[in-house]
């Protein structure tokens, strides 16, 4: 069907709009009279019934349309914001948010949400019998579109309502229905609007104007014109519009006016009931402010990631030409060859620097769950609990942000749950009771910190050590040797568990040490830092990207290695006969510490003419707190090289990570430091 | 496979004096043998790793994986980019020349006489005329078991 090719937009605008629900539901909880909000999340749920049910995806389409409602009788101040409230809410954004998921996994986005909906039918009807009436009004609204006047008009439309009619201009407000497989609704609706306007004047639509170009409605919208065609021509005119199905149209007479005012005369039993008239009559001007606003910082497109690897392929094939031309001149030694690859060469490496900006996606992406699952889990754990956000700007390599959610989620989980106390502990060791967790992230160097920052009970250094000897982790005599910081590791040792018990939160001490391992195999480090009585913070080290690292490179004989920058701590000189002799293993005397030598000709046994140098080259490398020197013939340089892959049959080689094309187009391994010091 | 009506079109390498041959869908493509990267540690076929228009490409020597004994490489031996599922290997040849067409029904089981080591890797065998083209069998030849038989050396505590 032809609806396959709008799929993917489908479910990409989905995702977004359930983003933006769930950060105005959590932006709503903490300022519950915020009618603005309320609109923020009703014209996303609005959005979205609207597109599921262009889709097709009945289910989805009722649940929003259950929500809506729900929402509409929040912002027109029927219903009360109250935790139970937004717990339903939020309880059917998961249902959406399933649904949406199971879409997009190629399913048919069927779900029972009879839960939900039934939950939000209680809280329209049980928490506020006022409201009936407003419900059959929303009710017609969407279920009888040929029902009574339906949009609501502000004094200043009634009053030029009431001088057009005393002028001999008859008002009508008409419902546009459009066929359901119209694709080109914008097209549709600019052919009504102008078939309108030569006839009279438009006061109003419904939705507004902006939502009808931007396609933001269902299948049906109206028009309020003065006129003074008859109805009849009116119909019949706007019957030639194509793709139009079903075209209403009904006098607005004074009358309306009057026995809306008499309801309002009514609602002065509820002084609300003004109030909403009010509200109801600011909301389009609303309306109007917001889409604008988006217009400006909307200017990007969506391209698939796949796209972009494969233009950074392209691109590093470009740069291995270029390395050649480069060489190719310097032969030929001509002066105009000369200064094009010069210039070609600048050019390529702004080229270098957009293709990998074009791969960077901001950390937003991972940290924007959180807020949700913090103030899930803090209700589950009865704690009360703020999470502040600092740098979600902050932007990191596709390929990392998609490996990062989890740990983060584990070491959030595990500030949350044995990091910040319950209120009453809290309230008495003087704390407040609200505990705060902090969520940081950052670029430093070539680096980008994330940090877990808490005020909660800190790690209790004693309690770690005497569990990790229970567990056989350490011994009794390591223990007492261990630093602060060395104690605090512990806990991502694998099978470890401080918390005194267990919860269903944050796990069975199998959690910490895959974050460990995970944080390990992207190339970064993770750290603790914590105050017993103050809080802990947990800092993440990871690098800008995983495609391009800077390398030193280095010579071997004849052949060419690259060792990470990461691992290295410096390089050296050093004379032959400072090398000393332990247990068989050549160690060297590094300011003040004993290090291992390792020959880096032995282990990737390079063919070699067996002679001595009266000094020898030696890089640095640690791996954590170990250290070891790698002796290397000749240093070349540092670099920035592009990381690749041994392929899919080369998968575990010794000590190498991985490979990177040089200049010339020669293929230089990377060594894998971590694996060489054990 | 659908084409069982269909010639198999095969690509003919030599090695040492014999004519082997792959199916042509197995091939990528056919580079001249240019700077090999030497890989540390890897069973002695594997010759190391080259630049394949970008991509990183593990080379292996033909001759080395048949236990014929190695030669230099001179102006004819070629690289045959072989790709296997999701795997792409390079395999050393003395040289590649020719492209064949044969029926299928005409490939027979080899012989059992054909005796060298290289009879593991051996699909079948063909004839056309007075030449005899031997199918080699690229799952086994890159069977990636036979890549792990090394030990660990060399570590600092």
């Amino acid at each position: 069907m032809e609806m396959n090719q709008y799929l993917e937009v489908f479910i990409e605008e989905s995702k977004e709009h359930l983003q933006s629900c769930n950060e105005q539901l959590l932006e709503l909880e903490k300022n519950p009279d915020d009618i603005k909000i309320v609109n923020e999340i009703f014209r996303s749920a609005h959005t979205l019934k609207g597109m599921s049910a262009t889709m097709g995806y009945e289910d989805l389409a009722s649940l929003t349309h259950q929500m809506e409602n729900v929402l509409d009788a929040i912002r027109n101040q029927k219903i009360k914001v109250n935790a139970e409230i937004l717990d339903v809410v939020f309880l059917a954004v998961d249902d959406l948010e399933a649904m949406v998921q199971s879409i997009a996994e190629g399913g048919d986005g069927k779900r029972d949400v009879s839960i939900a909906v039934d939950k939000l039918m209680l809280i329209e009807k049980g928490e506020s019998p006022a409201l009936s009436k407003g419900r059959a009004e929303t009710a017609a609204a969407i279920y009888e579109p040929q029902g009574l006047v339906k949009s609501t008009y502000d004094d200043f439309e009634w009053t030029v309502i009431q001088q057009s009619k005393e002028q001999g201009f008859e008002t009508y407000e008409i419902s546009i229905a459009l066929r359901a497989d119209c694709l080109l609704k914008a097209a549709r609706v600019f052919m009504v609007f102008e078939v309108l306007e030569k006839s009279g004047e438009v006061i109003k639509a419904t939705p507004s104007v902006e939502l009808l170009e931007e396609e933001q409605f269902d299948q049906e919208f109206s028009v309020t014109i003065v006129t003074q065609e008859t109805p009849e021509v009116l119909r019949q005119k706007l019957l030639k519009v194509s793709e139009v199905d079903r075209i209403d149209v009904l006098e607005v007479s004074i009358g309306d006016y009057i026995s809306r005012e008499a309801v309002k005369e009514e609602g002065t039993l509820q002084p609300e009931m003004e109030e909403k008239t009010d509200r109801a009559s600011d909301m389009p001007k609303d309306e109007k402010k917001t889409p604008a606003a988006k217009n400006v910082s909307n200017k990007t497109i969506r391209v698939n990631i796949e796209r972009l690897d494969i233009l950074m392929n392209l691109f590093e094939e470009l740069v291995i030409d270029r390395g050649r031309l480069e060489q190719i001149s310097k032969e030929l030694n001509n002066q105009e060859l000369h200064e094009t690859v010069e210039h070609m060469t600048r050019i390529s490496g702004d080229l270098q620097n957009i293709i990998l900006n074009m791969r960077m996606v901001p950390i937003e992406t991972v940290f924007n769950r959180f807020p949700r699952m913090v103030r899930q889990l803090a209700r589950d754990l009865n704690k009360k609990i703020n999470l502040e956000i600092v740098g979600a700007d902050t932007e990191l390599d596709r390929t990392v942000i998609d490996e990062i959610g989890d740990p983060l989620v584990h070491l959030i989980r595990n500030a949350l749950d044995h990091g910040v106390e319950t209120p009453e502990v809290r309230k008495a060791n003087g704390k407040g009771e609200e505990g705060n967790v902090i969520l940081k992230a950052y670029h430093s160097g070539n680096h980008v910190f994330i940090e877990i920052e808490d005020d909660g009970a800190g790690i209790n250094k004693d309690k770690v050590i005497k569990k990790a000897i229970n567990n056989g982790i350490i011994t009794e005599q390591t223990a007492s040797t261990l630093t602060d910081k060395q104690a605090y590791e512990l806990i991502f040792a694998s099978g470890f568990s401080t918390a005194d018990k267990i919860s269903d939160v944050s796990g069975r001490g199998v959690g910490l040490d895959v974050v460990k391992n995970t944080i390990e195999s992207l190339g970064g480090s993770v750290s603790i830092d914590s105050k017993v009585g103050q809080g802990s913070i947990f800092s993440i080290q990871l690098p800008l990207t995983l495609s391009i690292i800077s390398v030193m490179l280095v010579e071997i004989e004849k052949e060419k290695y690259a060792i990470p920058l990461s691992s290295i701590i410096e390089t050296a000189i050093i004379r032959k006969e400072d090398v000393l002799s332990a247990h068989n293993q050549k160690v060297i005397d590094f300011r003040g510490k004993v290090v291992p030598l390792l020959s880096l000709k032995e282990i990737f046994e390079v063919p070699s003419d067996n002679h001595e140098d009266e000094f020898i080259s030696v890089v640095i490398v640690r791996k954590g707190d170990k250290m070891a020197g790698l002796v290397v013939d000749s240093f070349i340089g540092q670099q920035e090289v592009v990381l690749k892959s041994l392929g899919n049959y080369l998968t575990s080689v010794f000590a190498i990570s991985g490979a990177t094309i040089l200049g010339d187009g020669q293929v230089a391994l990377i060594v894998d430091c971590n694996a060489l010091i054990k | 496979m659908s084409e069982t009506t269909a010639d198999l079109k095969l690509i003919v390498f030599q090695l040492k004096d014999k004519e082997y041959a792959i199916p042509v869908n197995q091939v990528r493509s056919i580079e001249k043998v240019e700077h090999i990267t030497r890989v540390p540690q890897t069973v002695g076929f594997v010759k190391g790793v080259i630049n394949l228009r970008g991509v990183v490409t593990p080379i292996i020597s033909l001759r080395s994986r048949f236990n014929l004994k190695e030669a230099e490489y001179n102006e004819h031996s070629r690289v045959i980019i072989a790709v296997l599922n999701d795997m792409e290997v390079g395999l050393i040849v003395d040289s590649a020349n020719d492209v064949i067409d044969v029926a299928p029904e005409s490939i027979e089981p080899p012989p059992d006489v054909i005796g060298s080591e290289e009879a593991d890797f051996i699909k079948g065998v063909t004839k056309i005329e007075k030449r005899l083209f031997i199918l080699i069998d690229l799952k086994k030849v890159l069977n990636p078991e036979e890549l792990t038989a090394q030990d660990e050396k060399g570590l600092a505590g």
